[in-house]
């Protein structure tokens, strides 16, 4: 049996973590203050499962990364200047918000039809790629609904660790309760992966893996079809920033010994 | 669906069993929420619970003053498996025809939820922190960009589904009571079998150090991991501070990101933590009373995994580290090894 496969990994952008975010009303529902200025990244657990992608195409030969992203065109490109430098992928790309405000229904809809859209695909050797939540929305539903949509129901999420055996069947590692993680065996493909962490770290910058996927990254920017997923059926009532600053004692020169005797009184709860 | 008039709401909440037959804290939890809404909108709710054998459970809940009960047992249920974990929940939903259906956050359900409620033509929320119902609305308070803004949303959609995460309603308690529940199914088709569950794993050393009950967490950042005073690194000396100090005190461990990644060399010191104890943006936001934050920065990223902390504390060399700008109660500035070993000293007493 052959193991070439597809692999599609869906992600978002998000906000560089370091930025500091405030909400704010506009006519069409909430948004970010200064959204289009802020820097942008690809969705930090979507990126994880990019580069397991990556890794998992150069172990079975003939499998091919395909990257679906939704987000606004110009953040798209401004990420790909710096993504497409870390490994191959072909992009598929949708012009639409990427904000934590959307309605992970709509945007399941959107990926949808674009992954339908690719030419030839054979959903049977298909292996579904995201984060298992983004860093926008966090609603970790995205790629549940995706899967449904797609016909895949041997779904994992919170998954560190893939591994194919020769006979196709796929073996993934998913978090649970208590730091422990469940270990299950799927048959064949297709299976839809949310990813956690995973196992690998970023990959460094490499100029012609970058001047290959320009090549490709370039038009489908250009061909990239508008959604309007807008978050019609979800209504917020109240989006608010919550009060974090405290009050924080100082302590600059007390003895070891009172600190630790402080602490102990706090830990032991008198 | 459509639906204006809320007093039509049914409320349905869904749990799954544990290995032992229980019903876990996180789905008491959920049980309150969903009596709390079914109190407050005047309706009655219904209880479905599905696992390999569900008699144990419905009988610990079968005074909750639900309206019905509904089960689905068997072998084919016993472990989390999103194939048949769907068809279950989609069975009791379909037989209760709830409009509102609610369900613990735990990796079980939240795997499965936003999946089902695409398939019965449903919305789905997960990470909910409460729900709210009046005469004319139902609303959910939730977190958006990782702990960092909170939403209250609404949906006239309907059925809606609700996975409410551990830590924001008390369990709901009260004496064990024999109830008749219908049975929904008790096999799986074949085509939901093509996944087995083959293991449960712990990764790292196999230490148990993420204990989500814990009134305490402790935060070991990467400054443990560092050359100190003396111009070395002082790994095992570290390893030793803090699993002596996890063992005394029963707190649960986190790790900030720079830990969690640390490069081979000094992997083997700290094996005991892995990316699951990560804290933050990319990590989790646990629930504890208490946080002890050592050798951690505490930037923006690592700070916003401590949203549901109440109580925080840190030691940290640098009196201007992120924890010094209102993260914190209170910050020591020490050297932590110092302040660790003389904690340990004294728990030890
Ligand atoms: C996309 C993205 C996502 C991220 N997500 C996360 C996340 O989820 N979680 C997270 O933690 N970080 C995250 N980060 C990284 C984050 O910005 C910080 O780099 C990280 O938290 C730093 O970890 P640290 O404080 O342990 O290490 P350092 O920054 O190296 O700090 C070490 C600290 O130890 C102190 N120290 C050293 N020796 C002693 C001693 N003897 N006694 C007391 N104090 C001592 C030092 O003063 C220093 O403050 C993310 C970053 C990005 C870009």
């Amino acid at each position: 049996m052959s193991n070439a496969y597809s692999i599609i990994v869906c992600a978002g952008l998000a906000p560089d973590p370091l930025q500091r975010l405030e909400p704010m009303d506009t006519p069409t529902g909430p948004a970010l203050k200064n959204e289009m200025m802020l820097p942008a990244v690809l969705d930090p657990w979507a990126a994880c499962a990019l580069y397991e992608a990556d890794n998992l195409a150069k172990k079975l030969p003939g499998s091919k990364v395909y990257l679906v992203s939704m987000a606004l065109k110009t953040k798209l490109q401004q990420v790909m200047m710096v993504l497409s430098q870390k490994v191959p992928f072909e992009l598929v790309a949708i012009d639409g918000p990427s904000n934590g405000f959307t309605d992970a229904r709509e945007c399941a809809s959107e990926l949808a039809q674009a992954i339908e859209a690719i030419p030839g695909l054979d959903k049977d050797k298909m292996l579904l790629f995201g984060g298992w939540e983004s860093a926008t929305r966090a609603a970790g539903a995205t790629m549940q609904i995706l899967g449904e949509k797609l016909g895949v129901v041997d779904q994992f999420q919170g998954v560190d660790k893939i591994e194919i055996e020769p006979s196709g069947a796929i073996k993934l590692w998913e978090r649970v309760e208590g730091g422990k993680q469940q270990v299950s065996l799927c048959e064949s493909a297709p299976v839809m992966v949310g990813w956690a962490t995973g196992e690998l770290p970023e990959p460094p910058n490499n100029p012609q893996v970058g001047m290959a996927n320009m090549r490709t990254v370039m038009p489908a920017l250009q061909k990239a079809k508008s959604a309007a997923a807008s978050s019609s059926a979800l209504k917020f009532k109240g989006v608010t920033l919550p009060a974090q600053v405290r009050e924080t004692r100082i302590e600059k020169d007390m003895p070891v010994e009172a600190i630790a005797q402080e602490l102990v009184t706090w830990i032991r709860g008198n | 669906m459509d639906q204006g008039e809320l007093s039509m709401d049914k409320i349905l909440l869904i749990a799954h069993t544990e290995a032992n037959g229980s019903l876990s804290k996180a789905s008491l939890e959920a049980l309150t929420c969903a009596k709390d809404l079914a109190a407050s909108l005047s309706t009655t709710f219904a209880v479905g619970v599905f696992g390999e054998n569900t008699a144990k459970a419905l009988e610990q809940i079968g005074s909750c003053g639900a309206e019905k009960y509904l089960s689905v047992s068997g072998a084919d249920f016993k472990d989390a498996r999103y194939a048949t974990d769907s068809y279950a929940v989609e069975g009791i939903y379909r037989k209760a025809q709830a409009s509102i259906v609610i369900a613990a956050g735990t990796s079980r359900m939240n795997r499965v939820i936003p999946g089902v409620a695409h398939r019965v033509e449903g919305v789905a929320e997960l990470h909910v922190s409460s729900i709210a119902g009046s005469a004319t609305e139902l609303t959910a308070t939730r977190w958006l960009y990782r702990q960092r803004i909170e939403a209250v949303i609404t949906r006239a959609s309907r059925p809606w589904f609700l996975g409410v995460d551990s830590g924001n309603y008390t369990a709901w308690t009260g004496s064990t009571s024999a109830v008749t529940a219908e049975s929904v199914a008790t096999e799986a088709p074949a085509a939901c079998k093509r996944s087995k569950v083959v293991g449960l794993e712990s990764p790292g050393s196999g230490e148990q150090t993420i204990k989500p009950d814990a009134e305490l967490l402790m935060v070991a950042g990467a400054g443990w991991t560092k050359k100190q005073a003396d111009g070395t690194v002082h790994a095992q000396e570290a390893r030793k501070t803090i699993l002596g100090f996890l063992s005394k005190s029963g707190a649960s461990l986190g790790g900030s990101k720079a830990m969690v990644d640390l490069d081979s060399e000094n992997r083997e010191a700290f094996n005991f933590m892995t990316h699951l104890n990560q804290i933050g943006q990319t990590g989790t936001s646990p629930r504890h009373q208490k946080g002890l934050s050592t050798c951690c920065h505490g930037e923006e990223p690592h700070a916003v995994g401590w949203r549901f902390i109440n109580e925080r504390r840190a030691v940290n060399l640098d009196a201007n580290c992120g924890w010094a700008r209102g993260k914190a109660d209170v910050l020591y500035v020490a050297d932590a090894f110092a302040v660790m070993a003389k904690v340990n000293e004294l728990l030890s007493k």
